[in-house]
């Protein structure tokens, strides 16, 4: 289902012969992965490897009085025990700073904690032996003596008059704090017909990618090289800042990433266990492996979200939405995560709350807080769940305090698809948005009346059943804004080399990085249409520093936006190179000629002229048959990175229909809509189960998904069987519907699609809880959102 | 600790004789003594249905099995299983559909819905629904995987696509 709206009439290099823009095309690579044949960085073993497993600190902050490793240290296998203070005279510690985000702060982070542990998973100590099960039966035998400290939990206590500094030289517990106050807010408040005013509360919760973050580091000191095999989304980040902290030139370190089991922003970070994990290796000269159990994952990979958010919004009689105002805290554990920071997600909260409304009176404030749990950082989505449940929250808060339907209300109040290119009231800048587009397409898929009738009648009968609408902006393409001004060395560029080989198959190896969404497929599609040859003729190597054209990797939907145009500007330029070797081969104008479906073929009249194959032959074998002064080059590269905006924002709607038992509180989803726009579709079926699979990771954090902690600081259900995340007989169908609206500034156009589905989909459900619970004049602003919640809203707990 | 203990068994059809600690598991065993990186490991206490495998000919999950008590018995991995070609129409199903994004929970998921179709070959969605929720996919929402699956049910489960 897709409406196009944009892009001028008449051909493109998309419109190819034989284009594959646009078409199905099945991932070339995926029998490896339905025969369990992919090669992910738990899979690997190497010779002489040995494997690390670490003490973790049982407190939530304590001081590390003394750590005794002899009983450890006498078990068979057990290769070495190692201590922070002893790592840290190999690897420098880091500070989680961004310049662009004024006044962020943060202490140093060591590999492993020196003297005092801030989260209860900490690693305190590393014993490194033949095999894991070793290793871990080593570590259970090292003695830590602790001082444990009072712990600041909660983001209430961290930010109370007086309250304990838990970085002592940082003053206070506030990391960041962003303000923000555009147009008149106190006059619109004043004028309004009604103000709705709620707390938004978010709980923390986590990626749980299947795969768990796994690291091989390999130090050859002959070579004086580091090789290190890891899960990871941003392989050059990972190669400069590992250098960066073991004193190695980048050239010495090369980062190698294969299958990953799962990333959603889990894997873009730089983790304390896997630094101490390289620094390992190099300390002992040989290769060493670490891949976290599920209960390490869930104390040490980062949490999402944990935002509590005061907000308020003005309506007119009409029903336009004069003004939002909201104050956000956050809590994001002891330290901002390395480089990316933790200061991104709030600062996007600010950024987004509003933002498919035309409303030009908006204040905001953020306040980012350390405490004594878990770290917090960018996790799918970043701030755009939290955005939008409130925004969309007050929205449907607005719509009853009016009497006015939800769906009018947002066709009322949304930024117009002809108004753009225009300004947000946070500043953002939209090139291209078709929200009413896209709501009336939904109106027309989910079949609103009809849907509304149903409900009415199922009332009746005291079965309730609620819709929940949610419209979002999304940011994708980011460019050099995002971490670039920031001081951060991620590369918001990206680049493809693609070379003809001697057969006339075409290798294209590229910055962007395969965690599964398919990168892969969708650029041999691009370089298949912009070349010329049958997909099958194209291979893709990604995910290997000393392999690839620099650039940033998978992170902030910019795979096929930012990669695919340098695959397509690189395709288009090695055509042009193949066709003047063709035309000096064939003594004909260069221009006269075209490459279709692997084969040089006169332009006007397709008629075929000679082979890749051939004109490779020539090429690399026979090249005195050219011109003396003729050097055929078969090999290009090219960059692209996005410059007139900074970021290309797409946009969506979503729509939950679900039901809620009043008896239990129990919420079965019944059905789920979105209609989404991230400009040019490569592959449909591949942009579509990514909304769906985004869908269902915004569905879990909205009604099961949640890290719970103790006021010790500790958690509570940090294992598989405690924390829920969505099963296959819990989900609904998700139907997809596409609104195209290319963006200008690359030939591809297309937008990113990766987090679209996550932005909405718990801003949806909570609008249909509330939507059916209407009856009973009770609201609810929490999520997840269990039976637990829904019983006591209703009372009856 | 405990001394190693011989056992042997047939995996994927080869004799295997081997050493094992009393205390490893049988997904362990596959992947770090034999190789068999196809069966995955995402809990490692019995939650996530990633490492499932055939003991004997029914779907068990290894994290969940030590090595030890599968001395004697017939284990088939994903490896073995797509070798045969039995998995091929299921595997050519979740390729069209692109039921897998990373594909860590493939294996799992292919194992266990064809146990479903040797069951019943022609479940509903909800059936399909309800026998894969012990298998966990983070990626892709399920409902591609349950499409994939009812269309190699449609297409006759066994045998190639
Ligand atoms: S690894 Fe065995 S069930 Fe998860
Ligand atoms: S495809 Fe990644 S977990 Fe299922």
């Amino acid at each position: 289902m897709s409406d196009t709206a944009g892009r001028q009439p008449g051909l493109s290099v998309l419109d190819r012969p034989n284009s594959y823009i646009g078409r199905a095309v099945p991932r070339p690579n995926i029998a490896r992965l339905t025969q369990g044949r992919g090669r992910y960085a738990s899979d690997i073993s190497l010779p002489r490897m040995v494997h690390v497993a670490f003490v973790r600190s049982p407190y939530a902050h304590a001081r590390i009085v003394r750590i005794d490793k002899t009983a450890a240290s006498g078990l068979p296998g057990v290769v070495a025990i190692v201590t922070g203070a002893e790592l840290a005279a190999v690897m420098t510690p880091w500070v989680g700073v961004l310049s662009h985000l004024k006044g962020l702060k943060s202490a140093p982070q060591h590999a492993i904690a020196v003297e005092r542990a801030c989260w209860q998973g900490e690693a305190v100590a590393a014993v490194v032996a033949r095999s894991r099960a070793e290793a871990e039966d080593a570590a259970e035998l090292v003695a830590v003596d602790y001082e444990e400290l009072e712990p600041v939990v909660s983001v209430e206590a961290a930010l109370a008059p007086g309250a304990r500094a838990i970085h002592p030289e940082l003053g206070d517990n506030i990391a960041f704090e962003r303000v923000l106050d555009a147009g008149e807010v106190d006059r619109a408040f004043a004028e309004a017909d009604s103000v709705v005013e709620t707390t938004f509360a978010f709980g923390r919760h986590t990626g749980v990618t299947l795969e768990p973050r796994a690291i091989v580091a390999d130090w050859n000191p002959g070579e004086a090289r580091l090789t290190v095999y890891q899960g990871t989304q941003a392989p050059h980040m990972m190669q400069n800042i590992i250098a960066r902290h073991l004193a190695l030139e980048e050239s010495q370190v090369r980062v190698i990433c294969g299958d990953v089991g799962g990333s959603f922003g889990i894997k873009v970070h730089v983790y304390a266990d896997e630094m101490a994990t390289v620094a390992l290796a190099k300390l002992l000269k040989r290769p060493v492996k670490y891949v976290p159990d599920r209960v390490e994952s869930f104390v040490s990979d980062i949490h999402a979200r944990d935002h509590c958010v005061k907000a308020r919004a003005a309506v007119k009689r009409d029903g336009t939405i004069t003004a939002f105002e909201i104050d956000d805290e956050t809590g994001i554990g002891p330290y901002s995560m390395y480089p990316r920071t933790s200061g991104i997600e709030a600062n996007q909260v600010v950024n987004l709350v509003g933002g498919p409304y035309r409303t030009p009176n908006y204040r905001a404030r953020a306040r980012v807080v350390f405490q004594n749990k878990n770290v917090m950082c960018q996790y799918r989505g970043v701030g755009h769940p939290v955005a939008c449940s409130v925004t969309e929250g007050l929205v449907d808060m607005a719509a009853r305090a009016i009497g006015m339907d939800p769906f009018e209300i947002r066709r009322r109040n949304v930024i117009p698809d002809d108004a753009h290119p225009s300004v947000s009231a946070a500043g953002l800048k939209f090139e291209a948005l078709s929200h009413q587009a896209a709501l009336a397409k939904l109106h027309a898929m989910m079949d609103y009346d009809a849907r509304r009738r149903e409900q009415a009648a199922l009332r009746e009968k005291g079965v309730y059943r609620g819709i929940g609408l949610a419209t979002f902006i999304e940011v994708t393409n980011p460019s050099a804004a995002f971490y670039g001004v920031g001081g951060a060395r991620i590369s918001s560029q990206d680049g493809a080399a693609l070379r003809l080989d001697a057969t006339g198959a075409l290798v294209c190896q590229i910055s962007v990085t395969e965690q599964g969404q398919g990168t892969e497929a969708v650029i041999a599609q691009v370089v298949a249409t912009a070349f010329g040859v049958p997909i099958e003729r194209v291979r893709v190597i990604t995910g290997d520093t000393d392999v690839t054209p620099y650039g940033g990797g998978t992170w902030a939907s910019r795979g096929a936006g930012i990669g695919g145009e340098a695959a397509l500007q690189a395709g288009k330029a090695l055509r042009e190179n193949v066709l003047k070797v063709a035309g000096t081969i064939l003594q004909a104008q260069p221009a006269a000629l075209d490459i279709r479906d692997g084969l040089v073929v006169d332009r006007d009249t397709g008629r075929e002229r000679i082979g890749l194959e051939e004109i490779a032959r020539i090429a690399y074998f026979r090249p005195d048959t050219l011109p003396s002064d003729f050097q055929p080059e078969l090999m290009v590269v090219r960059h692209y990175v996005p410059r007139k905006y900074p970021f290309a924002f797409t946009n969506g709607v979503n729509a939950c229909w679900l039901e809620v038992d009043v008896e239990t509180g129990f919420v079965k989803l019944l059905k789920y809509w979105i209609v989404e726009d991230c400009g040019t579709i490569i592959n449909p079926q591949l942009v579509d189960e990514q909304i769906r699979g985004g869908v269902v990771q915004g569905l879990g954090p909205a009604l099961m998904e949640h890290c719970i902690y103790d006021e010790r600081g500790q958690l509570l259900n940090g294992n598989m069987a405690d924390y829920l995340v969505p099963m296959a007989a819990e989900m609904p169908d998700i139907e997809v519907g596409h609104v195209v609206s290319p963006t200008l500034e690359s030939e591809l156009g297309a937008k990113g699609a990766g987090e679209a589905g996550t932005a909405g989909a718990a801003a949806a459900v909570a609008n249909a809880v509330n939507d059916a619970l209407s009856p009973f004049g009770v609201a609810i602003s929490a999520i997840p959102i269990t039976p637990e919640i829904v019983l006591r809203a209703l009372g009856r707990l | 600790m405990t001394k190693p203990i011989a056992i042997s068994l047939a995996v994927n059809g080869e004799p295997v004789e081997a050493l094992v600690r009393p205390r490893q598991h049988l997904a362990d065993f596959l992947r770090d003594t034999l190789g068999l990186t196809g069966t995955h490991i995402g809990c490692e206490h019995g939650v996530c249905g990633a490492c499932s495998v055939r003991l004997d000919g029914d779907v068990v999950r290894g994290c969940l099995v030590l090595a030890v008590q599968a001395d004697g018995a017939q284990v088939e991995t994903i490896e073995g299983a797509s070798d045969s070609g039995e998995l091929a129409s299921l595997q050519h199903a979740f390729a069209a559909r692109n039921a897998l994004q990373c594909g860590y929970c493939t294996p799992g998921m292919l194992l266990n819905a064809a146990e479903l179709l040797a069951r019943n070959p022609s479940p509903s969605r909800d059936d399909i629904r309800q026998h894969l929720s012990g298998n966990y996919c983070r990626c892709t929402g399920y409902q591609a995987i349950v499409d994939a699956v009812e269309a190699a049910a449609r297409a006759g489960a066994g045998g190639a696509p």
